[in-house]
């Protein structure tokens, strides 16, 4: 488990590591990636317990699913600074034969990932199947699943937050990045999502929210709220109110860099924000 | 040439075989799990449910849901069944089974009754004509299209130890059960009748009218072959292939469309191969409608008499 201090070190390395892979192949969503940067750095560093001798089956260990998979670039980075695989196979994201493809995928055989996500709306099903397994194996170990606001448009979500509720899922720890922002704009200009923390309480979960969603000791303190409110018959959400584009200040509180890419300039603006702590790849 | 005869004791629907299968595996396999979006009666599961409670999951009228539940279900080693109507399988939920469990490679088994228009009086609402394509499209899935109780029994037991997707699929009217001798090996096809003068491919419901309609062409002095291919994908490419260079001329039997069918796959591999007059019996791209079975079938050309018909029309495009 690494301290406080340690993740602080790998956040602008892992900042660094979205802009150039973006940057490099001129696409990708760099805004929700930066959004979730410190969750997925607290997340591979500090709270799941887990193996990078990667299995499928994930037996004994907590797994994690991506449900709003254009966030692969803050994934593919914390993976591989985590020890899944090489951290110089970031270079060949969205490349040609490469197995960092724009969503992720298990198709090409990836260490650290269990299911293909992009099109929206299903990781949180596929995160209650994987729960459901562990019960039957008597496996103790949790399951955490991310999804994007935006995405709880799509009416899966509901069937899935239902059967949550209603089937006692307990062993579940599901963060919505909460950063009110989508591709076409704010997601109140779009289709407002109402009381996202009222309807989930009403369908029957455990909602806790964090305010500082883009600072490392509040999401800790939020999973340990989160693991503590777990084994009890209800379902487990995390709230997380970040910053789309967090650490890069031209790319903070807009929709406009979801899933665009910085030139040039832009790049240097963003990397000179962000300190090589731990080597580019 | 003498027709090989086939006799049945009872007529009894496919559903009931897979309801059989699935408990049989069940009691064999404990990390067989079964999931049913409140259709449990309709899909026979309930004896798998009374001897296995705790790995049966109803997921309530939530067909996306249950789609990725069962992929999900697969990661930690449970082979998940997925039991509702055809249409529910599939059309329904396509991006879901096409990322979550195809892209995903997921060791899931759609299992999907009430398909074609054997459906009967719920109407085209319910009687998906168009499964078959959808699934055969999709990389890795296998496809397969049971034609009585014994082969959707075997069929069951077959995909529990086949490691991947798949989508099997079978109805709800009582049709004779006389596959018990029979094999069943997924992706291999069965030559049920020896014949010399025109070739009957036959799935699903079809194949015993295709059996019937061989009796009829017998006693008119044609000789037909009759091929049962309950696996539309991967497809027995070889078996085909050998009675069309042996009898040339083909006829395709399905209870679906002829666009996107078991036909269209047989046309593909002639075509490529042997290039042989077909005939198709399938629905011509339409909707069904109300009516019981064997109204339906005979409307729209899927019983014994269609595919005698048809035979007459391809053996006069014989070169």
């Amino acid at each position: 488990m690494a301290s406080i201090e340690s993740i602080q070190t790998l956040l602008p390395q892992v900042r660094r590591d979205i802009l150039r892979m973006v940057h490099q192949v001129n696409s990708g969503h760099p805004g929700g990636s930066l959004g979730c940067a410190e969750f997925f750095v607290a997340l591979y560093q500090h709270v799941m317990d887990y193996s990078t001798d990667f299995s499928m089956d994930g037996k004994n260990e907590d797994l994690f699913f991506l449900s709003n998979g254009h966030i692969s670039p803050v994934f593919y980075s914390v993976l591989a600074r985590s020890g899944f695989f090489p951290v110089s196979e970031l270079a060949t994201f969205r490349k040609l034969n490469s197995r960092l493809q724009g969503h992720p995928t298990t198709h090409e055989g990836l260490p650290g990932i269990r299911i293909a996500s992009g099109s929206l709306g299903q990781g949180l099903s596929v995160a209650i199947g994987a729960a459901e397994t562990k019960k039957l194996n008597n496996d103790k170990y949790l399951v955490y699943s991310l999804h994007g606001d935006g995405e709880l448009q799509e009416g899966q979500n509901w069937e899935a937050i239902m059967y949550a509720a209603g089937k006692g899922i307990d062993n579940l720890i599901s963060t919505i990045d909460y950063n009110k922002q989508q591709i076409d704009g704010s997601t109140d200009d779009v289709l407002p999502l109402g009381d996202v923390s009222a309807k989930l309480e009403a369908f029957g979960w455990n909602v806790i929210n964090v305010e500082k969603g883009n600072d490392v000791a509040a999401i800790l303190a939020g999973f340990e709220a989160a693991k503590a409110a777990s084994g009890k018959q209800k379902p487990v959400a995390i709230l997380l109110h970040t910053v789309m584009g967090n650490g890069v200040d031209y790319m903070m509180h807009t929709h406009a860099w979801h899933g665009k890419a910085p030139n040039d300039e832009q790049l240097a603006i963003g990397l000179a924000q962000n300190e090589e702590t731990l080597g580019d790849y | 040439m003498g027709l090989k005869e086939y006799t049945y004791t009872e007529k009894i629907d496919t559903r009931s075989g897979f309801g059989v299968g699935l408990a049989e595996n069940g009691d064999l396999n404990d990390n067989v799990v079964a999931l049913c979006a409140d259709l449990t009666g309709s899909l026979k599961m309930n004896a798998f449910k009374d001897a296995h409670p705790e790995r049966f999951f109803q997921i309530g009228i939530a067909e996306a849901n249950m789609m990725g539940i069962a992929a999900g279900m697969t990661i930690g080693g449970k082979i998940p069944f997925t039991g509702t109507f055809a249409n529910f399988s599939t059309g329904r939920v396509y991006d879901q089974i096409r990322q979550s469990i195809a892209y995903s490679h997921k060791n899931v088994k759609i299992c999907a009754s009430h398909a074609g228009i054997t459906l009967g009086e719920d109407g085209a609402t319910h009687q998906i004509l168009e499964d078959l394509g959808l699934m055969k499209m999709l990389p890795g899935m296998t496809v397969i299209n049971t034609c009585d109780f014994e082969q959707t029994r075997k069929a069951t037991h077959a995909i529990a130890a086949h490691n991947g997707p798949v989508y099997l699929r079978f109805g709800r009217p009582a049709v004779p059960n006389f596959t018990n001798d029979l094999p069943f090996k997924i992706g291999k096809g069965i030559l049920l009748q020896e014949g010399i003068d025109v070739t009957l491919v036959a799935t699903g419901h079809l194949v015993w009218e295709a059996l019937e309609s061989a009796k009829s062409l017998h006693n008119q002095g044609i000789s037909a072959e009759v091929i049962n291919i309950h696996t539309i994908k991967p497809l027995d490419d070889a078996l085909i292939l050998q009675s069309a260079k042996k009898t040339g001329a083909v006829v395709s039997c399905e209870e679906h469309n002829y666009l996107g069918g078991l036909g269209e796959s047989i046309a593909r591999v002639l075509a490529e191969q042997h290039p042989t007059p077909q005939a198709f019996v399938a629905t011509q791209d339409t909707f069904g409608e109300s009516g019981t079975p064997a109204q339906l079938m005979e409307k729209y050309g899927l019983n014994a008499a269609a595919i005698v018909r048809k035979a007459k029309e391809v053996l006069a495009k014989k070169a």
